[in-house]
């Protein structure tokens, strides 16, 4: 389905995640975190881009690796996202929701 | 001689040499499996033996009783993979050159990752199922357990067998009104997950199965530590849930072997191809079953169907031909869910658990992701399949390596 983010119609699932990451901007991440209640501080940019390197790399993301990342610890992961860290943060990112590999 | 050597003698290596001592010329090809230990264990047992299902002695059998008679089986701990130059050193200083290295070294649990789990409470009212020796405490305790916050967790996946808690909750609950006290156990089931399973009409099978049977379920729980003192699991994020009897599914990892290779992710597991099995790093080295990082299930099923992928791909690299075989991710499980029925799900990458019938279209006889006695049957009768038929290599009739679409309600 599609959806108006910062004035452009954009893919998204059911659940409001990017289905086609190349329409992502910086201006489509800022109304993405505003709906999940977030004002982006530039540790939150710095962990997105790190979220989007791996997204890339096509290497699946944890919370166990985001607490690995150089970038943030588990603890502070948790206080840039408060609900739901990993879920919120990949939608900002504009990347699937990680699917916790059966 | 060429050297093609297997490591770990579980479900997959023991698959794995079964099916390559038959297709392998033995004139040219010499098979080694090196595994430290004495004894196979049936694991999908772990899960009957809290509960006095199964006797210790229907899980444990010598692992040199599945191992064919012209393979070399080596009794020995390994110290390092050295892939550059194609060579296993063992723990006795010993070192084996090999053409062809198989990795099939599992997962194992790993509690010393969670803060506080390996605490004062270990195996007092803190236990895992995962291990024989855990399943075996955990059993010991629920014969005089008198009731109280039963909590059944696990803390981050991938986990061996993702539905093996599920399970636990559901024979939990058969077990407690059995002894007719079920009214005095609170049974939570604690997943990081953000349902009961990670697909969508499983999960919502599964969440009303939970409903049915009054286990609540306690969703995005990322475990920060184990409170010894307070009996409680704490999150992240600040939640908390406190227990009389906390049965947790510790952080799962592959072996220790692979991090001082230098041939593991962050877990130790081993960066797989996740359609020809080749590890990404060396040609010559193939990995299967739980040590793989491949995003399919890790269990028996998933290693049975590898296996026969597998074995094609190694007949042409061994030629010099192209890898053609392609596994699908295919898994095919089982879900007790108590008072003598069972669930079925099949399953592979792209496709997710759905109901139907199998493996027959149209006939069946076992139903797909509805519980049923048949499939408990087939459950109970996979015990004797594994260990006559599946460790042996030989195929299980009607199901095939890669999922079948016909009969199911996509």
């Amino acid at each position: 389905m599609e959806k108006l983010i910062a004035g452009k119609n954009i893919q998204v699932n059911e659940e409001g995640y990017m289905t086609d990451f190349s329409q992502w901007d910086k201006a489509i991440g800022e109304e993405l975190a505003k709906e999940n209640n977030i004002d982006l501080t530039p540790k939150h940019w710095e962990l997105i881009q790190y979220i989007q390197n791996e997204f890339k790399a096509e290497s699946p993301l944890t919370i166990r690796k985001i607490g690995k990342s150089g970038v943030v610890d588990i603890k502070e992961f948790y206080a840039l996202f408060p609900v739901g860290p990993l879920k919120t943060a990949t939608k900002i990112a504009g990347i699937p929701k990680p699917a916790g590999c059966i | 001689m060429k050297q093609l050597l297997i490591l770990g003698a579980g479900t997959a290596g023991t698959m794995m040499a079964n099916h390559l001592h038959q297709k392998l010329d033995k004139k040219e090809w010499k098979i080694s499996i090196v595994d430290e230990r004495k004894e196979h264990h049936y694991q999908p047992g772990y899960l009957f033996l809290p509960f006095d299902i199964y006797t210790p002695e229907q899980i444990v059998k010598q692992i040199k009783d599945f191992i064919p008679s012209d393979v070399d089986l080596i009794t020995e701990q390994i110290s390092k993979i050295d892939g550059k130059t194609s060579v296993v050193k063992l723990a006795n200083g010993k070192d084996l050159a090999y053409d062809l290295l198989i990795i099939a070294t599992g997962s194992k649990i790993a509690p010393e990752e969670t803060e506080g789990m390996l605490g004062n409470e270990w195996q007092k009212s803190v236990f895992d199922f995962y291990t024989f020796e855990g399943a075996l405490a955990l059993r010991n305790k629920l014969r005089n357990w008198e009731g109280g916050n039963l909590v059944i967790h696990i803390t981050e996946m991938p986990i061996k067998c993702p539905v093996a808690p599920l399970e636990f909750a559901f024979l939990a609950d058969a077990f407690f009104k059995d002894k007719q006290m079920r009214d005095k156990v609170n049974i939570t089931y604690v997943t990081p997950l953000s349902g009961a399973f990670t697909k969508p009409k499983s999960t919502a099978a599964l969440e009303h199965l939970l409903a049915e049977k009054n286990i609540s379920i306690e969703s995005d729980f990322a475990i920060a530590e184990i409170d010894n003192e307070a009996k409680k699991i704490v999150d992240y994020g600040g939640k908390e849930v406190s227990f009389d009897l906390l049965v947790t599914v510790p952080t799962n990892k592959g072996d220790a072997l692979m991090e001082r290779s230098g041939l593991g992710d962050d877990l130790n597991f081993v960066p797989t191809n996740k359609e020809t099995l080749q590890s990404k790093d060396f040609a010559n080295i193939f990995v299967i079953g739980d040590a793989t990082n491949v995003p399919a299930s890790k269990a028996g099923s998933v290693a049975h169907f590898e296996a026969e992928i597998l074995t094609e791909n190694i007949l042409h690299f061994i030629k010099g031909e192209a890898l053609s075989a392609s596994f699908d991710g295919h898994a095919n499980c089982f879900i007790e869910t108590g008072e003598g029925k069972a669930l079925l799900i099949d399953f592979n990458y792209t496709h997710e658990p759905v109901d139907g019938v199998f493996p027959f279209a149209g006939v069946g006889p076992m139903q797909l992701l509805k519980e049923s006695r048949m499939n408990h049957w087939g459950k109970l009768a996979f015990r004797w399949i594994y260990w006559n038929m599946l460790l042996k290599g030989i195929s299980i009739p009607f199901v095939t390596a890669n999922m079948k679409t016909a009969g199911k309600n996509f």
